[in-house]
């Protein structure tokens, strides 16, 4: 069934490429097997990710940027992300709105993702859902990023270009020394350059950039220095800019013989990402739920520590750890 | 069955009232449910386009524009034709009473005016997608 799914998706089914994504979205082994068949299709596309605080301007942007690749030629994946409540387990997924100028055209597909519990800014399946859209054909995929603060930086593993967006107004001399953020751009850019401030803020971020660039350590990427640019989502004013330098650190990428070793940074990530999660879920599944919720309390009790209690659990299963 | 009950609440046609759409969209999210949310002035074909691309389980109207006999027959058709069967439709907002036989006729699960309890609807729609 999933490999007739996987097929469909190939061709250019559209209603089999969302099932798929929802699949993925809920784990488990028929995800897994179709994931294995789409994975030779998949390292044709440019994935870019929009990330930065709430209310800068990423959906607006992803508008636009989704608009300006169509002009010249590319499909356009776009996969959306918002947080899921950590008390109800339920998510309003809002950034469509602002993506309305996308409808109808068959050279964009956009999906809408709940965190689900994941604290780095994506879901735990985000990563996954790009490859889909990677395989199904989509030359560019965009990723928006839950508003972020300066921890939730999954985002840098997933894209191969990484776009920070700040707007002026939010304080911004502290917001631009958000270590964090600053150093995953790729591209900088300051929305809402039509409301005041926003020269000052571009001025903040240079310096910024600048200071960074001084104590960075031998694992920065000299070479590129992420441009500082200022767009107006809203009318579209200087997205054309942002598009160059997206191209130009395509090819950077390429040339530099980065984009090879962003992949295989990626890979790695992946592939420990998966193990912990199935090590865990098989451990869990041996010792039992109730084991590993006994303990728990004992901690919350102040009876154990962890330590304690991840000794005595691997010490229930006989090789000291599991398989 | 999924983990998640998936919904759309667009608002379609030119109808700008969209405090009810926003009231029930937070409601159903406060319910565990993952909500897309439209926003304003939506074509019956974008909407079925985002649910085709949303993967929903069901599909939320809000109209208090007196539009609803053109416009909801439009998102059902567009549903059936794009292969979205089982998607369920509900509408809210203002709806006269003497409509609502033609709209169920036509494919609508429920229809709720003014008034209505949040409770009634999260109810509805999670007995209609098989849950609860
Ligand atoms: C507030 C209001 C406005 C505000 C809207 C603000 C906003 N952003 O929403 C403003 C002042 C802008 C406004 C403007 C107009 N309004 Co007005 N407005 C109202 C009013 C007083 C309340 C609507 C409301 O917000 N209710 C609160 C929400 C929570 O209730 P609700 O939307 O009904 O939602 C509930 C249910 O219907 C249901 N529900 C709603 N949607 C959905 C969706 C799903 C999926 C489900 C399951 C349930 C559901 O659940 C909700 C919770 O119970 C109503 C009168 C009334 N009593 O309804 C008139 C009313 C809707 N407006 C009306 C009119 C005519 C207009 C104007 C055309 C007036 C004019 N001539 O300029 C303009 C048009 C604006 C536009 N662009 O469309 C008429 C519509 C007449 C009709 N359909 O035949 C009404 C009925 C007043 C009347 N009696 O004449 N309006
Ligand atoms: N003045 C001005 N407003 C803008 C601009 N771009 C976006 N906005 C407005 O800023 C608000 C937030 O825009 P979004 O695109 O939803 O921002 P976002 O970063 O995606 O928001 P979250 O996803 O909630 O974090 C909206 O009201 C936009 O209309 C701009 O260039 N100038
Ligand atoms: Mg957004």
């Amino acid at each position: 069934m999933t490999v007739e799914l996987v097929l469909r998706i190939l061709e250019g089914d559209r209603r089999a490429l969302a099932r798929l994504i929802s699949l993925i979205e809920d784990d488990g082994p028929p995800a897994q097997a179709a994931l294995a068949t789409l994975y030779p299709h998949t390292g044709r596309a440019h994935v870019v990710g929009i990330t930065g605080a709430p209310g800068t301007g990423k959906s607006t942007l992803v508008n636009e940027l989704a608009k300006g690749f169509r002009q010249r030629g590319a499909t356009v994946g776009i996969v959306a992300v918002d947080p899921t409540s950590p008390f109800t387990g339920g998510a309003l997924l809002g950034d469509r709105v602002r993506m309305r100028d996308l409808a109808g055209d068959p050279g964009i597909f956009i999906r809408s993702m709940a965190t689900r519990g994941s604290l780095g800014g994506l879901a735990r399946a985000t990563g996954d859902v790009v490859k889909v859209l990677d395989a199904a054909g989509f030359a560019v995929v965009l990723v928006e990023t839950v508003g972020v603060g300066q921890a939730e930086v999954d985002i840098a593993r997933t894209a191969h270009t990484t776009i920070v967006v700040e707007a002026p107004g939010l304080g911004d001399d502290v917001q631009a020394l958000k270590a964090g953020l600053m150093e995953i751009a790729d591209i900088l850019v300051v929305n809402k350059a039509d409301r005041p401030g926003a020269a000052q803020t571009a001025r903040a971020l240079e310096v910024a950039l600048e200071l960074g660039r001084n104590s960075a350590g031998p694992g920065k990427d000299a070479a590129w220095r992420p441009p500082v640019l200022k767009t107006v989502a809203l009318d579209g004013s200087g997205v054309a800019e942002v598009l160059e330098a997206v191209a130009a650190h395509r090819a950077y990428l390429e040339s530099s013989g980065l984009w090879s070793r962003r992949e295989r940074e990626r890979a790695r990530a992946d592939l420990t990402g998966a193990l912990e999660r199935e090590l865990l879920a098989r451990f869990v599944a041996r010792v039992g739920e109730t084991a590993l919720e006994e303990w728990a309390d004992r901690i919350a009790r102040r009876e154990a520590d962890v330590y304690t209690a991840v000794r005595s659990l691997l010490m229930r299963t006989d090789s000291g750890g599991c398989g | 069955m999924r983990e998640r009950l998936r919904v759309l609440i667009a608002k379609p046609g030119l109808d700008g009232h969209d405090r009810g759409a926003k009231v029930v969209a937070r409601a159903l999210r406060d319910a565990g449910m993952e909500v897309i949310y439209t926003g304003l002035r939506q074509t019956p074909e974008m909407i079925v386009e985002a649910a085709l691309q949303e993967d929903v389980d069901a599909v939320g109207l809000s109209i208090l524009s007196g539009a609803h006999m053109t416009l909801v027959p439009r998102v059902i058709q567009g549903l059936r034709e794009a292969g979205l069967d089982h998607v369920r439709v509900f509408v809210g907002g203002i709806i006269p009473d003497e409509d609502v036989p033609a709209l169920k006729e036509a494919g609508v699960e429920a229809v709720f005016g003014p008034g209505t309890s949040t409770q009634t609807i999260v109810e509805a729609v999670r007995r209609a997608c098989g849950e609860g």
